[in-house]
């Protein structure tokens, strides 16, 4: 019998790709998990595995198109293949389960349902490292109604959006769909400040009403001479959204200078061994191992506010996150329990997320869960910098160029190579004395690297 | 820049002229066009108003027959209904002028006619005597309030007098001794009653299951515990097959699993067929505009009121159930709001429907029958009279409170009240609903004591198994 393939979630923030690639043709005989679809999301190209077996008799989509969750891209002819009748419902079935697991716990079992293998599973990975951005973004109204369609009213009932006349009226001048509205009241009733809260948040992120960001009027900009006006690629429009509303996290830089000498030295010496474990011994690497010393003498570095339950959430894994500059933009995949790592490993593994990064192979998931953030701009130049938090994470390290600059020492100035710190944080929960020490704590290791084990 | 808008509502009912007089208020051209020589519409002249001084007479009647238990015995009332068809007239015509005076003070061009769609921008009036020439009225905006008028029961006769229907039972020819009822709605029971309190004999024949279809069943068991005794006969899941006209009454056959053979032809002096109401919705010319009539007749309208003509709104019985008056006037107000530039939307969380019968009958918001049709689960608080000190005082404890609240959020989705003054107090049920209160809101809300009105109160601490005057502490 035929059955149709549908492209299952691909996790909360991800509402459609584009196909960059169809990996198989009408007449292929698919397997279970076999790769069917190269997709194109806001941050990462994705191959989508099969859930069915059986011969594909249709292809619905072709390179280019846009696809969404749910959408039919495959007729598949399961007769014969083994593959039970009941596989496209297990199939549908199976992602919303693990959604809802999702939920309850981030570390999401397997579906019982054997006969889903595989894809729901992953699925479920994809979801619950989504959610975390998701949290970020804006702060999710735990009941979010559907937006209604258009204006229509909803039915008179009693069971409509929890709001005064009045504020209804509100919201609708201003354009708002009230049952997307966060109600802060007893019940989750709607105030006017609710109303008000939800218009700013959907002109900080353009999300919901789906404005782009700072859509600020602006000038005719060719009066004054020619201009072009390109689209923006996925990733500049999910950069920028995201980093509109990174940066309403009140951020302080705490800038110090580490005394390098030493530890270039060892490094020079050391790069060959580090070479043999298949990466190359960074400042970032050390960075990243120092980092994640340091997160787990101060855990409120690897923590989250969670402003909607006025909680402070701390992770208890250390996944650290670099940022990598890559010919279309700005990526940052995820080193994951950089604290059980040795610094050979994580150069190794640095070196592979780097490539994927520029090839754009990179998972969502190898993009995800991060608990803080490095990033070194020293390859470039600079003195200082002050990057933004990438929220929901509340602190940055920014590493910028070393150079060798007189130190006074002893009463006489030596030249000492000094390598420049911008730690951004997220004030809200972490104090300055805590960013210092923290800071501090880093440059005292790069400095004296037996401080780690002191 | 545009000319200011020239609006004609077409129907002084309480959707039209309320219509009207916001647009005026606003500083907008208005014509009023109506058949009768004041606004006023089905509401004042054949329906809610004359209805409501009927039930009243009605009510003392009945509150004059109980006064020996409480040692107080009057003669048997003598019933003047010359006297009484004045008095109702005078409640009418009164309300009526002021409305016509009240137009009149904002400006408002009020034409008597029959209207006539000429074009989306133009009507033609002709006045309805046939004196007097027609005349063509141009505008840029329109508003359709045509109201409803009463249904009827195809097959059944309609010529012989003594077969009337609202309008005419609201006319009150004179006091049979027999009446039918068809249709046991909202109509049916209050002209009913008035007719029951002034002697006659009456019957009431519902199609369906029980009285009042779409009320709770809980609040009208109430009521039809009282009916059974000022009624002569109710009959459920019974229809009225075949009227013949004989000379000493209308014969009527009922068919019914329930209806006794006694009941299966009656002759009645009169019969009243209160089957519901049908909207107006055929108003001449509109086929000269892309105003859409619905399959069931009603106007199609936008959340705004707005018809598929983008310039013609329309409100009111000819837009869609509830067929009440306050729900057109609301509408009324939205229409007259899009027309001025606003934002609006018709979209009430609760629109109240009364029933004025003694005990009266109301509700509004979310009804427990229709949580259960949706599947929706809900918690019921019931606060029975019997319990409250006001209630006992006046001798009327047959009257409960009900709240239909979300088990989550603790909000009041639905208030539904039996008891006398029932109609009245349902607005504190309507705010609650519309406000979202939670049930916490109604029971820290002091309300005076004594009064009906506590039930309300009582009912939310109910919901808490805390009620002050019912001891029923919630199962956990």
């Amino acid at each position: 019998m035929a059955v149709e393939f549908k492209l299952p979630e691909l996790g909360e923030n991800i509402e459609k790709g584009d196909v960059v690639r169809v990996l198989v043709s009408a007449g292929d005989v698919l397997k279970q998990d076999q790769p069917v679809l190269e997709l194109e999301t806001d941050k990462a190209t994705i191959e989508v595995p099969s859930t069915v077996e059986g011969t594909v008799t249709e292809v619905r989509v072709k390179a280019g198109d846009q696809v969404k969750p749910g959408q039919a891209v495959l007729l598949v002819d399961s007769n014969g293949a083994g593959a039970p009748a009941a596989e496209p419902s297990a199939e549908a079935d199976a992602p919303a389960a693990a959604e809802a697991d999702a939920d309850a716990s981030p570390e999401t079992d397997e579906p019982a349902d054997g006969g889903s293998g595989k894809a729901p599973a992953r699925t479920a990975e994809v979801v619950d490292i989504a959610k975390g951005r998701s949290a970020a973004r804006e702060s999710a109204p735990a009941e979010t109604r559907p937006p209604a369609a258009s204006d229509e009213p909803p039915p008179a009932d009693g069971a409509g959006a929890p709001a005064a006349p009045s504020v209804r009226r509100f919201a609708r001048e201003l354009g708002i769909d009230i049952g997307a509205v966060h109600g802060t009241g007893p019940g989750g009733r709607i105030g006017q400040g609710d109303v008000k809260a939800h218009a700013k948040t959907q002109l900080r992120s353009g999300g919901g009403a789906g404005a782009p960001v700072a859509a600020a009027r602006l000038p005719d900009f060719s009066k004054w001479g020619e201009v072009e006006s390109r689209p923006m690629s996925n990733i500049r429009r999910k950069t920028a959204e995201h980093l509109s509303v990174a940066w309403q996290a009140p951020h302080v830089t705490q800038h110090d200078r580490a005394d390098v000498t030493d530890l270039e030295a060892f490094r020079a010496a050391q790069a060959k061994r580090v070479e043999a474990g298949g990466g190359k011994l960074t400042v970032t690497a050390i960075l990243i191992r120092v980092a994640a010393e340091a997160i787990r003498r101060f855990p409120q570095f690897a923590s989250s506010a969670d402003m909607a339950h006025e909680a402070i959430i701390y992770k208890k894994y250390i996944h650290i996150g670099v940022a990598v500059d890559t010919p279309n933009g700005l990526l940052v995949p995820v080193v994951r329990d950089a604290d059980r790592k040795t610094i050979t490993e994580i150069a190794a593994e640095l070196g592979t997320l780097s490539e994927k990064a520029r090839a754009r192979k990179l998972s969502l998931d190898e993009m995800s869960g991060g608990v803080f953030t490095v990033t070194n701009l020293g390859g470039i130049g600079g003195t200082l910098f002050t990057p933004i938090v990438n929220q929901p994470e509340v602190a940055i390290l920014g590493v910028s160029r070393g150079a060798t600059e007189p130190v006074w020492r002893d009463g006489q100035f030596v030249p000492r190579q000094m390598l420049p710190l911008s730690l951004s944080y997220d004030h809200r929960v972490i104090d300055g004395a805590d960013a210092a020490r923290f800071l501090r704590f880093i440059v005292g290791v790069l400095e004296e690297p037996m401080s780690m084990i002191l | 820049m545009a000319p200011s808008p020239h609006l004609v509502v077409v129907g002084g009912g309480p959707g039209g002229y309320a219509a009207a007089f916001y647009a005026a208020d606003l500083g907008m051209q208005v014509t009023l066009v109506d058949r009768e020589a004041n606004p006023g519409g089905v509401c004042l002249f054949r329906g809610c108003i004359p209805s409501k001084a009927l039930l009243h007479v009605a009510k003392v009647i009945g509150e004059a027959a109980h006064a020996p238990a409480w040692g107080i015995t009057f003669g048997q009332p003598k019933i003047d209904v010359d006297k009484l068809r004045g008095y109702k007239n005078d409640v009418v015509t009164r309300l009526t002028g002021g409305l016509g005076q009240l137009s009149k003070q904002r400006k408002i061009a009020y034409v008597q006619g029959e209207a006539e769609f000429v074009s989306n921008r133009s009507i033609r009036v002709t006045p309805v005597d046939g004196k007097g020439d027609a005349r063509t009225i141009d505008f840029t905006h329109a508003i359709i309030a045509t109201g409803s008028r009463p249904a009827t029961v195809p097959g059944l006769s309609m010529d012989d007098p003594r077969v009337m229907d609202s309008t005419t039972a609201l006319d009150l020819p004179d006091v049979p001794g027999s009446l039918l009822v068809v249709g046991g709605g909202y109509i049916g029971l209050e002209l009913g009653s008035v007719y029951a309190a002034l002697g006659t004999k009456v019957t009431v024949v519902e199609m369906t299951a029980g009285l009042l279809p779409g009320a709770d069943r809980d609040l009208v068991t109430i009521l039809s515990r009282r009916l059974e005794k000022t009624l002569d006969t109710v009959l459920v899941n019974a229809k009225v097959v075949e009227m013949t006209e004989e000379k000493k009454g209308v014969r009527v056959r009922i068919e019914g699993a329930d209806v006794a053979d006694a009941d299966k032809t009656r002759v009645f002096d009169r019969v009243l067929v209160s089957v519901g109401r049908r909207p107006n919705s055929n108003v001449p010319g509109l086929d000269k505009t892309q105003v859409k009539v619905s399959q069931r007749g009603f106007i199609e309208v936008d959340a705004a009121r707005r018809t598929a003509e983008p310039n013609i709104y329309a409100i009111g019985d000819v837009v869609g159930e509830p067929m009440l008056a306050h729900k057109a006037s609301h509408e009324a107000r939205v229409a007259v709001e899009a027309i001025a530039g606003h934002k609006v939307a018709f979209e009430p969380q609760a629109i109240p429907a009364v029933v004025f019968t003694d005990p009266e009958v109301a509700w509004c918001g979310l009804t427990e029958t229709e949580a259960k049709a949706q599947g929706r689960t809900v918690e019921i608080a019931r606060f029975p009279w019997a319990a409250l000190g006001r209630a006992q005082a006046i001798d009327r404890p047959d009257g409960m409170t009900k709240l239909v609240i979300d088990p989550k959020t603790e909000r009041i989705l639905g208030v539904g009240i039996v008891g006398t003054g029932a109609g009245d107090l349902i607005s504190e049920g309507v705010l609650a609903v519309e406000m979202a209160a939670l049930a916490t809101d109604l029971k820290l809300s002091i309300h005076p004591h004594p009064t009906l009105s506590e039930t309300i109160m009582e009912a939310a601490e109910v919901f808490f198994g805390q009620s002050t005057h019912v001891h029923r502490p919630k199962r956990k």
